[in-house]
């Protein structure tokens, strides 16, 4: 059994007249879906171990209005935009992390328009540099010689164009990495971008995810990595439609690291 | 009576010119319908990246077989019109291959160099009439391409396949004139086909070389005049359509002005509740919050719809159309050009100004089922080959329709509430937010 996590806040940090050299943004489905917590604790537990000095922003967090905004709700995009700002910018925030590649790319991208200008990177890019730097030692654990194929978060990456960071981490822990035919630039979304994800798919004659599903489960791999609490559920989804989830896990990057490494 | 043919080729570059520029302006006023958009940021980005992905196909060549014969194509295209300016020289001074004495052997290489090309030119085509109409690749056949954008792509590769023969044709008849009638050649291609032309007494050699040397320039302006009404019109947006392209990160989506000012008054602790509203402009049009109709979207979008060919990488990437979605992102850019020729013809008839016809759009052209298969990939942009971008426009669209029509899927009514109140698109309390860490794993 690992130790408590360690997560403070920022109002605690701010009452004990400190600041965290960065704040890590959980997102709402790190903080409320039961799935993602798991990767939450994946990253603060990477983020303990190293001693990181963050904070977390908890009941002051708020949406990032990404799901309003590509749904076309601007309005409401826009009134959690900005209160948002307000918090962060009281509080003096310079660099975040996230743990959601949307909140990463409506924090990095959209929100320097409104006032809200800050350093963002996604978790897999801190893991990544963590490694690079040394601070973060990472063994390849019970993945050692796995087969492990990674699916590209839209947000990420086509949006973002970051392919490279969560398969470099993915690589130190001494797995074999596969990819799938459609995979970087031409990765085949999960199905759950652009406000999807709180809606029922229009009629067709598959659900993306098992498109994408079957697209990773034909390599036949022990898991499948992601960086995206959203990518995740739908090709944990997937993987149990196929009745292969005895075969083949769906995991995020972070909770990789942290479960081969016993944190 | 010795200047007819070169009055004649006078009239026909004239007419065909003259009607081609009429076109063009006509598109360029159709596309300056749309709201204002600044582009004039980073122009050495900009001309760099119109210089890979335009010039240097970058984008094309991902998809290696239909790559590469557009390339050949493109370069054939683009190399073979430097003899377009000898015919023009030759029309209208009533010479004959007037560059053949100044270059002297060299025109030959050059001549020969241009029937290599042409030959491949007509290879490719013939391959991608093959393609569209013997292998029916899925993506040329979609429901948005029953009908004339078919039958467009099939004229197209005809017209450049007779425009390249008869070129090879010319040369080979003259290859057979008497020595002293030769202005220049054999040429390598032409005179392979030449034997063909064997035993034909002069006279007929010289009708054939002349109807060729006609049809071809005939053929040009004809092409040229073709092409404000087809998809091949992209041989002249492709370029600006790139240098104008969207240069932020593809997650980046716009955040509009209209929106943050109300919003920003809104969470302004000093605004006075009471105050009257600024007196609006009376000559300013009521602005939408996002696209209704083609005016709604900004001019990149537009020109954006006139740079199409009708490829169709972006749906066959598309993950809602792959998996039988109603959504086809080049069917938006189709409809978008379409509802704006629409939109150009009405004010045509009006004198200059638009008469509202009924129609948009959005509802009439575009519907809100396939706007809302959209999961905001960016496979669509990420896919064409010069950088049009279907996902702007189908979030303007939905855009209209949250926040115009309050229309949107019932399931995502309440997470907006949820969002609005919670700070979460789930029914969760904002008081749990942080149970997470503290909850037992």
């Amino acid at each position: 059994m690992s130790e408590a996590l360690k997560v403070p806040t920022m109002a605690e940090m701010m009452a004990a007249g400190e600041t965290p050299d960065i704040l890590f943004w959980v997102g709402c489905s790190g903080s409320f879906d039961d799935r993602a917590k798991k990767i939450t604790k994946a990253i603060v537990k990477i983020l303990n171990k190293v001693d990181m000095k963050f904070a977390v922003l908890g009941v002051e967090e708020s949406c990032t209005g990404d799901p309003a905004k590509r749904a076309g709700n601007e309005f409401t995009f826009m009134m959690q935009a900005m209160s948002n700002i307000q918090v962060m910018n009281a509080y003096e925030v310079k660099k975040i992390v996230t743990g959601c590649p949307h909140c990463f790319n409506t924090i990095k991208n959209e929100y320097p328009e409104l006032g809200g200008k800050y350093e963002v990177i996604h978790h897999t890019q801190l893991v990544q540099q963590l490694i690079d730097e040394g601070k973060l030692k990472v063994e390849g654990g019970a993945f050692k010689g796995k087969k492990i194929t990674f699916h590209d978060p839209c947000y990420l990456g086509r949006a973002n164009g970051e392919y490279e960071a969560p398969r470099s981490v993915i690589q130190n822990l001494d797995v074999e990495l596969t990819e799938m035919k459609r995979s970087r630039a031409n990765g085949l979304c999960c199905g759950a971008g652009g406000a999807q994800m709180f809606k029922e798919a229009e009629p067709g004659d598959k659900e993306i995810n098992m498109e994408r599903a079957e697209e990773a489960l034909a390599l036949k791999p022990d898991v499948i990595a992601t960086g995206c609490p959203f990518c995740n559920t739908m090709m944990t989804d997937g993987v149990k439609y196929n009745d292969k989830q005895d075969e083949t896990q769906v995991l995020d990057v972070a909770e990789m690291i942290a479960q081969a490494n016993d944190l | 009576m010795e200047y007819i043919p070169q009055i004649l080729f006078l009239v026909l570059i004239a007419v065909g010119f003259g009607l081609f520029g009429k076109s063009a302006l006509r598109i360029r006023r159709n596309i300056l319908l749309g709201r204002d958009l600044d582009r004039s940021d980073n122009p050495s980005v900009r001309l760099s990246t119109m210089l890979k992905v335009a010039m240097g196909q970058s984008k094309m060549v991902v998809r290696p077989i239909a790559g590469t014969l557009h390339l050949i194509v493109y370069i054939g295209f683009v190399l073979i019109n430097i003899e377009v300016l000898e015919i023009m020289i030759d029309g209208l001074a009533g010479t004959h291959r007037v560059f053949a004495p100044i270059l002297g052997g060299l025109y030959t290489v050059a001549i020969s160099f241009f029937e290599v090309l042409g030959v491949l030119v007509i290879a490719a085509c013939g391959i991608f009439l093959y393609r569209r109409n013997v292998m029916k690749i899925g993506r040329f056949h979609s429901t948005e391409m029953k009908g004339w954008p078919f039958k467009d792509a099939n004229y197209i590769l005809i017209i450049e396949i007779v425009l390249m023969s008869a070129l090879l044709i010319m040369n080979a008849a003259e290859a057979n004139f008497p020595a002293d009638h030769r202005a220049a050649g054999p040429f390598l291609i032409s005179g392979l086909i030449a034997p063909l032309f064997n035993g034909f007494d002069p006279s007929t050699l010289h009708i054939i070389e002349r109807v060729c040397w006609w049809a071809h320039i005939i053929g040009i302006m004809f092409f040229l005049n073709y092409l404000p009404f087809s998809k091949h019109f992209h041989i002249m947006l492709a370029f600006p359509n790139v240098y104008y392209s969207k240069l932020t990160p593809k997650g980046q989506f716009n955040n509009l002005e209209s929106v943050k000012k109300e919003v920003e008054l809104m969470m302004d602790p000093n605004a006075d509740p009471y105050a009257a509203a600024p007196a609006p402009d009376p000559n300013a049009a009521p602005q939408r919050f996002g696209a209704k109709d083609v005016q709604d979207l900004n001019w990149v979008q537009l020109m954006n719809a006139y740079s199409c060919t009708e490829c169709g990488r972006c749906t066959s990437s598309c993950p809602a159309n792959i998996t039988g979605k109603k959504l086809s992102p080049r069917k938006i850019m189709m409809d978008t050009r379409d509802r704006l020729e629409n939109v150009g013809a009405i004010i045509d008839l009006n004198k200059g100004t638009f008469v509202d016809d009924g129609k948009s759009l959005l509802h009439d052209h575009i519907t809100p089922e396939e706007l809302w298969a959209c999961t905001s990939c960016n496979a669509c942009t990420e896919a064409c080959p010069i950088n049009i971008d279907p996902l702007s426009i189908i979030i303007d669209l939905r855009r209209y329709l949250v926040m115009e029509e309050s229309s949107m899927p019932a399931p995502l009514a309440p997470v907006m509430s949820s969002l609005e109140n919670n700070g979460a698109p789930w029914q969760f309390s904002p008081s749990d937010r942080f149970n997470w860490a503290t909850e037992e794993a």
